[in-house]
């Protein structure tokens, strides 16, 4: 549901590299997003056409990598595999579980000319 | 011909908020104020338990109120009637309030010195869990007319709390809810939270939700830097 607010940091975001950076067009934007970064790659697709209109990046190509998520687990000691932020460890089982991957929400790669 | 160019970038999205957000708490921890963000999903009496746990504070420390909804200020007259500072933010078509809208509602609220800031956000328990507003500490309100899965489903809000605090503990007799299963939920998604079982309405557990909130401050006024000269 905040996909709109975060289409607008990207587009802000894009705004400010273009008076730095020297471009006037974005054709290509990649995304990192985390498997528990709450966002729906879905209403982002949608949200980012939409806000992107009347700037540098309109009509712009859209690609989102996913990110998986990792958590460490204490009991193992071990970093492990997770795909949601209430699963229990796959080794032992344990809830004690601190994550350490899969909250990303970056721009990871601009195609600008 | 013109030929595309690429740039890395690694820029974190929520960068900006997080900007506001560090001078937001910066702000608030130079004169000792505990800002709180209070989230929920919609009635689950949060600002009903924020009326009487002003009214049991009045006079101990200072107070100020920042009240986040979608339309009306009902909520802010609500708070002001406790005698409480408030200011009200109306997000229109926003589903949450952010670091860039706190830091405005703090400007004309200038809360003083060694204060309790409470920050209620808009009831929504999705969106708000991913703008940090600059708080020192973030309290969710599960009531017990909800689902005891709560946590569960709305992972992200309960993973992110300092306190949950457990509201309308005075219906339990009338329903199926079953508090040690929702309280374990919430454990399954934040080993390190806190839980608290109160009720706005008979004042059960008032007493311990109060101490935790006067330890949280004197930690908040304890941590403010000195200023020599």
């Amino acid at each position: 549901m905040h996909e709109m607010a975060i289409c607008e940091s990207i587009r802000q975001i894009l705004e400010e590299q273009a008076r730095s950076a020297g471009f006037t067009r974005v054709e290509r934007v990649k995304l990192a997003i985390g498997a528990l970064s709450g966002v729906e790659p879905e209403a982002l697709r949608f949200g980012f056409d939409v806000v992107m209109r009347g700037g540098v990046a309109e009509g712009a190509r859209l690609e989102i990598e996913d990110v998986a998520a990792r958590a460490w687990c204490m009991p193992c000691a071990a970093n492990v595999a997770i795909s949601a932020r209430y699963d229990a460890c796959p080794q032992c089982g344990s809830y004690q579980l601190q994550v350490t991957g899969g909250e990303d929400m970056t721009i990871r790669e601009l195609e600008v000319l | 011909m013109s030929q595309t160019r690429l740039i890395q970038l690694e820029a974190d999205i929520m960068g900006k908020n997080a900007l506001f957000a560090a001078a937001n708490r910066d702000r608030f921890t130079a004169a000792g104020i505990l800002a709180l963000n209070l989230v929920s999903s919609p009635g689950s009496g949060k600002t009903t338990l924020l009326c009487r746990t002003l009214t049991e504070i009045a006079g101990e420390f200072p107070v100020a109120v920042i009240e986040g909804d979608q339309q009306t200020s009902a909520d802010a007259d609500r708070i002001r009637a406790t005698g409480a500072p408030a200011i009200q933010i109306n997000t229109g078509k926003g589903c949450h309030l952010d670091g860039h809208m706190v830091g405005h509602a703090v400007d004309h609220l200038s809360p003083a010195e060694g204060s309790v800031l409470f920050i209620e956000n808009v009831g929504n328990l999705v969106c708000p869990a991913a703008f940090d507003l600059g708080e020192g500490a973030r309290v969710a309100i599960l009531s017990v007319t909800e689902g005891e899965d709560k946590p569960l489903k709305y992972p992200d809000m309960f993973a992110s709390a300092d306190l949950v605090l457990v509201n309308k503990v005075d219906l339990l007799p009338h329903l199926d809810f079953d508090i040690e299963a929702a309280m374990a939920n919430a454990r399954r998604v934040n080993p390190r939270v806190r839980l608290i079982r109160v009720s706005a309405r008979s004042g059960e557990g008032m007493g311990q939700w109060l101490d935790w909130l006067r330890a949280a401050r004197a930690m908040a006024l304890a941590s403010r830097p000195v200023v020599e000269g």
